[in-house]
């Protein structure tokens, strides 16, 4: 199998036009002791029934497809709409490259200037890029322009942001450049905050809702930061924003975040969508790709990637970030779902998000065994404190047919018995009733401590 | 001809316009006030009002904008814009893998454990090092994931503080000095010989003890192999420095040679390019890293590894570099190229490259006759042409360029590699057939011949697209990056949402 | 080509004109017409103190960034705010409206380093031989 066209005559012909008589005449300059000469090590041939199967096969070694989700962590399992399906696999966006000649690309630049435009409303902030590699990327980038902006070397990580991101932080920035401010009660503490802050800090950067999908105090944790002379770095979920106060209007100075769950499936972590907004007066130290709006020789709107000059490939070693690249694809997706959602629609994702987590939080802690790790406010994720380990729980899940949550024991082992839990508008009472069901099987219970929820009579956490 | 759409997405529909109903709500509510309590709340969300049909035509209408490589021929040297084979979308969206979650447990991800795992092998004998990690979502991200494990070897061996030099030619991609330079580290620029390839002179000159590393591309930004490669790999190793495989001209070798053959310590591959991933008009890609056996320990962590027919992640890697991507890259992509590599076999991977390089080597001497050609040697899978010879027309590069979306091709890579004037790079693929390249050297010539006979015809080019030249420096100048700095007029604000 | 008589020039095509002992700083009408449209200006904070042939800020065309550069050391006692707004001055009047910095210089001396109009023609000549 080929995706070829060339017979052996044509290829005659060309070698013919070339004034060569053998294919290897044009290699000459590849030495004869370096050519490979056995077969490559790798599967196939196979023909496209042949990889449906061998790949419809390992699909289904997934659990993904046949049980409902209740996992978070950073993706979540929306809901993808059919015409956003349909429009996003059209060939002329998704074999597209880069707008270069926006000429010939004024459907992906303006798609880009719309991405722009929505990520500023749902971020309260003044501009935005193209999008970057995923949340902790972009992260990076901010704390990078940060480190730019200020001449100043460290980050203070505040409260419970993913660990994902604080490992890529470290990578990137060198783990003595990154503080960490551990969380009390699931959430940021002033007072921990401001002991970790000095003179060095480039940027304080905390997740809103964090690792844990408790709210927190972005006014207060930005007034801090800037108290220090340091940039405030909020790292949000978009769906969220539906409803919070947007953090670019609380006064944050840079708005990052993952953008998946806008249409894009989970995909085993990738590929991810990345967003960083920020003020206008950051505008030129921002990373990425940015559309702007401008006119052709006959004055009609048309869109061009802009700012340029900050590029990596203009700059080359004077440049402040590496990447050049942007999820064109999953951005298009995410400026589709925010169109066919709208501001309607969106809204309702973000409280059925609010709604369905919370009725499941407060029938789980209703549970003999299970309480809420947190007293706190949570948008559509919370911690559970489980009477058995984590990984216990998700075997029960598994036997019910329901993915039951996130095992936080796989990032600190004082946590195994926590289970972080996401409900998304896509759970139905139903799914909720089968992962109860899976809560009370793991603990050995089938009694609950309290009368079914829905009255207000939760538990939470005691403390 | 296609034109530009109206209006933008807000300035369409009107207040209570939706798109999609979502559920009702099935489980017992309190007002959102009470269970978000103690936080601030948004008191607007501007966001569009359009009903589904009328959004499904405004992206419908701009996607026929574009153009796309299921439209037409796309020669953008270094970018390796080939077919993007369908069943690779089909299998990536099967819901196994589209659902699958990475924070699930490792029982419940078998499948894309696997494909991970797979993929890895059959990259490590494409490029014929010991290991890859796919973790890098994209070239860029690969060449600084490649400098870290480079950095840390030198720690490791205690020349951490004294290494710090990456040696660099002229010819280079920018993104190289650009991911020099994010990992601390100082770029050392050697001018390249009269062909372009390393003059080994100046390579000893700056190998010295501060040396960390040699990044060189291969074949290099002209499309040429570089001869003495095998001896450049080894004087950089006595000098105690790493090599750096830019992978971005990986087409040219896949089946052919192994990079890992010719001395290189570690490569990035953009399966977006060889691989056949689809751009996405801008991204995703994927820039996984191959790595000699000694670099090894300081592979992105974690790794996938196989147990007794078992796939587990292996977080217990204490030399490694640590993590670049919030989880193990796109796998969305990594899935696609495994069943492109899949589909190929070893045979048909041959043919890529070798065919590759016969559609290159064709296309220049076609165009060879017309257009200034600096580098007359057998090219690989690229070669660039000059456009100074038509200056005397009063036409540039950029004129080729825009005149050439008129014959519904996209233009080649322009003003690159900076070592040739007035640069077109140029790269068919493997994929185009004879007939096609001959439509585009037939375009090529016809506008060298516009170029001396009517050269205002390019200068006023392109006339058949749905805009014509745009004004760039007003765009940079007057910076309009979103709806409300383009004055976009919206429909009258909806009112309040009742619901509660 | 010809070149104002009145003023000084660098081999990086800033040009320096000193006028009641103070030196203004642009760049020449060939350096703009190499850039092509002007579109950003950073320039330096008042009072910043400049050392002879140092970066002092930045010109950004659609595509390209390049360093100013100091004709002579010296204090920076007025900026040009109006490229600010418009950059695209810096095209259209390179030797007057589009100035860029004034200098109180360290030593005035130092002006006669730099290259008169005849010597900066002739540089531009042997360039584009």
């Amino acid at each position: 199998m080929s995706f070829i066209g060339l017979s052996r005559d044509e290829e005659q012909r060309m070698l013919a036009a070339i004034g060569v008589t053998r294919f290897d005449d044009l290699i000459a300059t590849v030495p004869e002791a370096v050519r490979l000469r056995e077969p490559l090590a790798v599967p196939g041939p196979l023909s496209e029934i042949e990889s449906r199967a061998r790949f419809g096969e390992w699909a289904r070694m997934n659990d993904a497809d046949r049980m409902a989700s209740f996992l978070g962590g950073g993706l979540y399992d929306h809901y993808i709409p059919a015409a956003l399906q349909a429009i996003a696999m059209r060939s002329e966006f998704a074999t597209a490259y880069t707008p270069y000649q926006p000429e010939v690309a004024q459907g992906s630049l303006t798609a880009i200037f719309e991405f722009q435009s929505m990520i500023v409303e749902l971020t309260g902030t003044e501009v935005a890029n193209a999008s970057l590699y995923d949340g902790a990327t972009a992260a990076v980038e901010a704390a990078l322009l940060a480190r730019h902006q200020t001449g100043r070397a460290r980050v203070v990580v505040a409260g419970a942001v993913h660990p994902h991101i604080v490992d890529v932080l470290r990578t990137y920035l060198g783990a003595d450049n990154v503080t960490v401010v551990a969380d009390r009660g699931g959430a940021c503490a002033e007072d921990d905050l401001q002991a970790a802050l000095g003179a060095n800090v480039a940027a304080v950067l905390y997740q809103h809702p964090n690792f844990f999908g408790v709210l927190e105090q972005p006014a207060a944790l930005h007034a801090l930061a800037h108290g220090a002379g340091a940039l405030a770095v909020a790292v949000c979920d978009p769906i969220a924003l539906a409803l919070l106060e947007p953090p670019g209007a609380a006064g944050a100075d840079i708005v990052v975040g993952e953008g998946q769950s806008l249409g894009n499936p989970p995909s085993f972590g990738g590929p991810l969508l990345g967003f960083f907004a920020c003020t206008k007066a950051l505008v030129r130290r921002m990373p990425g790709r940015i559309a702007g709006e401008t006119v052709d020789r006959l004055g009609r709107r048309g869109f061009v990637l802009t700012l340029q000059t900050r590029e990596q490939h203009i700059r080359r070693e004077k440049a402040t970030s590496n990447i050049c690249t942007n999820q064109g694809l999953l951005a298009l997706r995410a400026t589709i779902y925010l169109g066919l959602l709208g501001k309607l629609g969106l809204t309702e994702v973000a409280e059925l998000c609010v709604q369905k987590s919370h009725h499941a939080a407060e029938r789980a802690a209703a549970i003999a065994g299970y309480r809420l790790a947190f007293d706190a406010p949570f948008f559509r994720e919370f911690v559970l404190e489980c009477p058995v380990d984590a990984a216990t729980v998700i075997r029960a899940g598994r036997a019910a047919g329901v993915l039951a949550g996130i095992d936080l024991g796989r990032f600190q082992p004082e946590w195994r018995r926590r289970l972080l839990v996401a409900v998304t508008e896509q759970r139905s009472a139903a799914d909720i009733e089968r992962w109860l069901g899976a809560l009370r099987a793991a603990a050995g219970t089938s009694r609950d401590t309290v009368a079914a929820a829905g009255d207000g009579g939760a538990r939470r956490g005691a403390r | 001809m296609t034109t530009m759409p109206r209006r933008l997405l807000i300035e369409q529909g009107g207040p209570g316009h939706r798109g999609p109903a979502l559920p009702r709500c099935d489980v017992p509510t309190r007002p959102v006030t009470e269970h978000l309590r103690g936080a601030r709340l948004r008191a607007e969300l501007r966001l569009p009002e359009v009903s589904e049909p009328e959004v499904v035509r405004h992206f419908v209408e701009l996607s026929t904008l574009n153009h796309h490589i299921d439209r037409g021929l796309y020669p953008l040297g270094s970018c390796t814009m080939k077919h993007n084979p369908k069943i690779n979308d089909e299998i990536a969206g099967l819901a196994g893998f589209a659902l699958a979650h990475p924070l699930g447990d490792d029982a419940a991800n078998q499948g894309a454990l696997r494909v991970i795992r797979e993929l890895e092998k059959a990259l490590a004998a494409i490029s014929g090092f010991a290991a890859v990690s796919t973790q890098p979502a994209a070239g860029a991200q690969g060449e600084m994931t490649g400098l870290l494990m480079i950095r840390a070897h030198h720690r490791a061996r205690g020349e951490g503080e004294t290494r710090r030099r990456v040696i660099v030619p002229d010819s280079a991609h920018g993104t190289n000095p650009a991911s020099v330079h994010l990992v601390g580290y100082e770029t050392v620029v050697i001018p390249s010989e009269a062909h372009a390839t390393v003059d080994l002179d100046a390579l000893r000159g700056a190998l010295d003890e501060r040396a960390a590393a040699v990044m060189l591309t291969v074949p290099n930004t002209l499309g040429l192999f570089e001869p003495r490669i095998r001896e450049i790999t080894a004087l950089a190793h006595a000098a105690g420095a790493q090599v750096y495989m830019d992978g971005a001209n990986m087409n040219a070798l896949v089946g052919l040679v192994r990079p890992g053959d010719l001395g290189f310590d570690v490569m990035h591959i953009n399966l977006h390019k060889t691989f056949s991933t689809p751009h996405g008009g801008g991204g995703p890609g994927a820039g996984p890293v191959a790595v000699a056996a000694h670099l090894e320990p300081y592979l992105p962590a974690p790794r996938v590894v196989e147990r007794d027919g078992r796939y587990a992640l292996d977080e217990d890697r204490p030399r490694s570099i640590g993590r670049v991507h919030s989880f193990h890259g796109n796998f969305g992509i990594l899935l696609r190229a495994l069943v492109y590599v899949s589909t190929l076999g070893p045979e048909g991977l041959r043919a890529v490259s070798r065919t590759a390089i016969l559609n290159a080597n064709y296309l220049m001497r076609r165009l060879a006759g017309r257009y200034d050609l600096p580098h007359p040697e057998h090219c690989m899978h690229e070669f660039v042409l000059s456009g100074r010879g038509l200056k005397r027309h009063g036409v540039k590069t950029l004129d080729v360029a825009k005149r050439l979306l008129d014959f519904g091709v996209h233009a080649p890579t322009v003003y690159f590699p900076l070592i040739v004037d007035e640069a077109l790079m140029i790269e068919p693929t493997e994929t185009e057939t004879l007939d096609r390249l001959d439509h585009f050297a037939a375009a090529m010539e016809r506008i060298a011949d516009e170029a001396a006979a009517n050269p205002q015809t390019l200068l006023d080019a392109p006339h058949t697209t749905p805009v014509g030249r745009l004004d760039e420096a007003r765009a940079a100048r007057e910076l309009k990056l979103h709806w409300a700095s383009s004055g976009a007029a919206r429909p009258a604000a909806a009112p309040a949402s009742a619901r509660g | 080509m010809s070149y104002p008589e009145d003023l000084r020039y660098t081999a990086e095509h800033e040009w320096a004109r000193l006028e009641s002992g103070l030196v203004t700083v642009g760049i020449t009408s060939y350096a703009t017409e190499q850039l092509g449209d002007i579109v950003f200006v950073e320039l330096p904070e008042l009072g910043r103190r400049l050392e002879a042939m140092k970066a002092f800020g930045t010109i950004e065309a659609v595509k390209t960034a390049s360093d100013l550069f100091a004709p002579v050391a010296g204090e920076v006692v007025a900026i040009n705010e109006a490229l600010a707004d418009n950059p695209a001055l810096v095209n259209q009047s390179p030797f007057g409206e589009g100035w860029m910095i004034r200098v109180k210089p360290a030593d005035a001396g130092d002006l006669k380093r730099l290259m008169n109009h005849e010597a900066y023609a002739q540089l531009i000549e042997e360039q584009h031989a």
